[in-house]
Formats: C-alpha cells, structure tokens, sequence
C-alpha cells in the first residue's frame, strides 16, 4: 500500500468524510430554497405516476385467504376522547357523519343508512410509509356513490376528511384526496374488516379506503367528509395532518 | 454526442491493435458521458443509501412476500442504524423520504441517459462488453491471480478495463441498479396499481424491499472495492482521469514472469 495512506488515516478521514458530508446535507436542507427544490419531486413522481396509470387502474386486489393473520393497528389505536367512548359503548348507533361543502344537498348518514347502500368487498394490500404491509378484506360504500347522492359541485377539487382523534393540542387528524382518487372504483368509506364491524384500531366506526396511497391517507374515525375546490383554506393548508406537522408528501402513491 | 474526443492512436475507444504499439505517456481515457455519469451517480448513491437507512429505521424489519408487519416473521430484525449513518442525522422520515425520492428520478434518468449516450458512442461495445479473450477460464484465473497480488497492468494493458472490472461494471450498471429502481418502484402503491407485474417480478412489495435493502449494501460492497482498488493502484492519476479525462498511462512492467520487484 502506497505510503501516504495508513488505515489510521483512511478510518479516520472516512468517518470524518460522512460526518461532515452528512452535517452539509442537514444544513442543506434547511435552506428555503433547497428544501423547496427538493420537496418538488413529489410534483415529479405525481405527474409520472399519473402518466402512467390509467385513471381507473385498480390496485392488485388479493384472495381472502392471502390475508396476515393480524392486521396491524397504526397512529391513533384509540381516541380515547369522551365524545367517542359515548359513540363506543353503543355500538355506534348514534353516530353520524356529514359530507357538506360544496355540494347541492348535504347529507348526513349513520351506519344503517351505509349499509342499505350497494357495498363494494376488495381485499387489498395496505403499504405504511413506515415501510411495513398488511393484507385484509375490507367493505364499504363507494365514495363516487356518495358525492353524487350529495350532488358535489363541479367546482370540487377535494375531499378532506375530518377525524375524530385528537393529535394532541385539539387538533384533529385529517386528510384529503383530489377528485381523480375520489371517483376511483376502489375508493370506499369502509366500516368492516376481514368480515367483522371496524375495530377500534383500525378505525371504528368508518374509515377511508384509497388503494393507491400509502396508509396515512386512509383517515380512521370519520365523522365529517368537506368537499373544497382549495386545500390552502383548510387547516395548515398542506391537505393532511402529517402533512402540515411533519412535511409529508400530500401524493402519497409513491 | 459528437465526435470522438480523442485524437489519440491507442484509447479504449480504439484499443491497440497490436501490442507492439506504442503507448503514450497520457491517453484521454474517460469521456465527458462517463465522467458526468460517475459523479452523478457518486452523489446520488451517497444521498440515496443514507437517506435510504433512514426509512429503513421507520420500520427496521425485513419480510418475504406481499405482506410483513410485526406480528409477522421477519428473516431480519435489527436496532436503526446511528446518526452517523442516516440522512437527516436524527429520526425524520419524512425529510429521509424527500432526499430519497428526489435523488432516486435524479438517479434513474441519469442512468438512463447514460446508458443511451453510451449505446450511441459505443462505449458499452468497445469498453464493457466482454470480449471472447476476456472469458477463457486461464484469463480470468490469472486476472484473480493478479488482483489478488494487487500487481496492476502497465502500457496498453492499462489502458482497457479488466475482466473482473467488467464484470463489476456491467453487475452495477445493467443488474444492481435496474434492480434497486424496480424494486424501489414495487414499494410504491401507485405504481403497482400502473403497473401491476412489477409484484410479481419480485413476488411481493415486502419481497421487494428486502432485495432493495440487499442491493443497496451490495452497491456499497462494490464501493469499497471500487475505492481500494482506487487507493491501491494510484489515487491521484485515476481522480484526476475521472476528472480531467486524461490518464497518466503507467509503465509497462518489465516482460519477465517474475512480480518480485
């Protein structure tokens, strides 16, 4: 080995190498404009993604029998608030929730209305953006079917839907979806998993099911359902709670 | 790309016909697709495996199959990787997600620009393409002999890669890197929904994902091979080759079979 270059050195100077270089990128990005630059791939994967599918490709739908054996739980598992301990301990029969904003004829539904209404049973892989995955069957109501017994508008361009966990500080957890997810086929308010009424892990009494998202859009604990022609009005602006906390992407097909 | 950058008589681009050719004291080696594709790719993979340890940490277990969560068996289940490791340093994997996705398509349509300019100025044919000499099994045994005796080729004999460089090239180029994208594509609902045989070439998103994981570390294996060789063959020549283009054509050993110097 040529002299200059001990292991000592070249240990050393590795590690001191990464550090800085990692400590750079750190600094990097939190540079307005860099962190800007780099948030804009989302946009990137976005249009890609799109370009790609078929506005009506449906995520891969399993066999009942390829299901895990148990569903995990993520992010609120209870709500533990007292409004819906109340909600629980009746089985939810008291439950309603509203979709308003900008449609002709605001409705207002429980449980027994959702489930006289044609349902939709799709067994689909749930991705985390934690990077784990769990497989399960869900039912529930198509969300096309209820935005046009609402008569949406034609100046929608989202749906937020608003939660009743509290993510600390009264601030509820939310999320939203343009209108292209929103009419997919394979987008329902779901209120049963793996043939049994929603746990409350998973999201009793309702729940969103949007296929080709990572798990944080799938909003659990559903009681208000806003349709919006601009996401900036609504809360921190961004479309989503971790979006707005934690800087998350709002296209969460990637 | 325009014409051949060199003007000189013997360069990968034109190999030397006849091994009595003289060689040149400095040969323009690298060209400007080649030189602008390892850097490139140098930052990407830097950005891309640190931030990529950072999602890794979000959940740091590895499954077969279509599904994989806690209650289910991991064939690998380990702490997160520290500080010193990650990007950013500290637990974000929201930010770790934004370094990662942005540099992946920086990544994926570099590569694919190179692999279009490299077909187009036949650097794939005339430098990494196996040749029929480089795959006799006494050739390649004796370029393992030679590696593993660290005696490195001079004259002419320096101035084309190796088997085993090829080897580790095309590995790198035509399957690690193909692999680490599509796989990391599987892991993405919307682009299973897009194209739905990318679960089945690899037999689910959390199969996936493990091979993404043991791509990225076989990268960083060929990395520090790649570096050795690098430190051990002449560091300031091959920098500033990879850099400049030009190359310092190191002298030919004496012709006599003994490496004893």
């Amino acid at each position: 080995m040529s002299g200059i270059f001990t292991r000592r050195m070249l240990l050393t100077g590795m590690t001191a190498g990464a550090a800085s270089l990692l400590a750079g990128c750190d600094t990097l990005a939190r540079n307005a404009e860099f962190r800007k630059a780099l948030f804009s791939a989302e946009n990137m994967h976005k249009w890609l993604q799109r370009a790609l599918q078929n506005r009506t490709a449906l995520a891969r739908e399993y066999r009942p029998e390829d299901r895990s054996p148990t569903f995990r739980g993520n992010g609120t598992l209870n709500p533990n608030t007292a409004e819906y301990k109340a909600l629980w301990r009746e089985n939810f029969t008291n439950w309603r929730f509203k979709i308003d904003g900008l449609v002709e004829r605001p409705l207002s539904l429980g449980l027994a209305q959702l489930h006289t209404m044609p349902n939709r049973i799709q067994t689909t892989r749930h991705d985390c953006v934690e990077g784990w995955s769990a497989i399960g069957t869900w039912r529930g109501v198509p969300l096309a079917l209820l935005l046009e017994a609402a008569r949406i508008s034609t100046r929608a361009r989202y749906i937020v839907f608003h939660c009743m966990d509290d993510m600390g500080g009264g601030n509820a957890y939310y999320e939203s979806i343009d209108m292209v997810d929103a009419l997919h086929p394979q987008t329902i308010l779901a209120f049963a998993l793996n043939d049994k009424p929603l746990s409350v892990r998973n999201g009793a009494p309702l729940r969103l099911r949007v296929e080709r998202h990572l798990g944080y859009k799938h909003a659990k604990y559903i009681h208000h359902v806003e349709v919006v022609a601009d996401l900036r009005g609504v809360r921190g602006g961004k479309g989503g709670f971790w979006e707005d906390v934690a800087g998350y992407e709002w296209y969460a097909g990637i | 790309m325009a014409a051949d950058p060199s003007p000189l008589p013997s360069t990968p681009d034109r190999p030397a016909e006849a091994p009595s050719a003289p060689v040149p004291d400095r040969v323009h080696r690298h060209r400007l697709s080649t030189r602008l594709w390892h850097w490139t790719s140098v930052l990407c993979v830097y950005v891309l495996f640190t931030s990529g340890l950072g999602i890794f940490n979000a959940h740091p277990r590895l499954y077969w199959g279509h599904y994989g969560a806690n209650a289910d068996h991991a064939w690998l289940e380990r702490a997160p990787f520290g500080s010193l490791w990650t990007l950013p340093a500290h637990y974000d994997l929201a930010l770790s997600r934004r370094w990662h996705l942005a540099f992946a398509l920086i990544l994926a349509f570099a590569l694919l620009a190179y692999l279009l300019w490299s077909l187009f100025n036949r650097h794939i044919a005339r430098d990494l393409a196996f040749r029929r000499s480089d795959l006799r099994p006494a050739a390649i045994w004796r370029e393992i002999k030679d590696h593993a005796r660290l005696r490195f080729p001079g004259g002419a004999a320096a101035l084309r890669y190796n088997v085993l460089q090829k080897a580790s090239y095309i590995g790198v180029i035509f399957i690690l890197l193909p692999l680490l994208i599509f796989t990391g594509l599987t892991m993405s609902p919307g682009m299973d929904a897009a194209w739905p045989w990318l679960v089945d070439l690899f037999g689910g998103r959390q199969s996936a994902r493990s091979i993404h994981f043991l791509c990225a570390w076989a990268l960083v294996l060929f990395m520090a091979v790649h570096l050795l060789m690098v430190l051990l063959a002449g560091p300031l020549n091959l920098l500033g080759a990879m850099l400049s283009g030009w190359y310092r054509v190191p002298r030919e050993r004496a012709s006599a079979p003994d490496p004893r110097p």
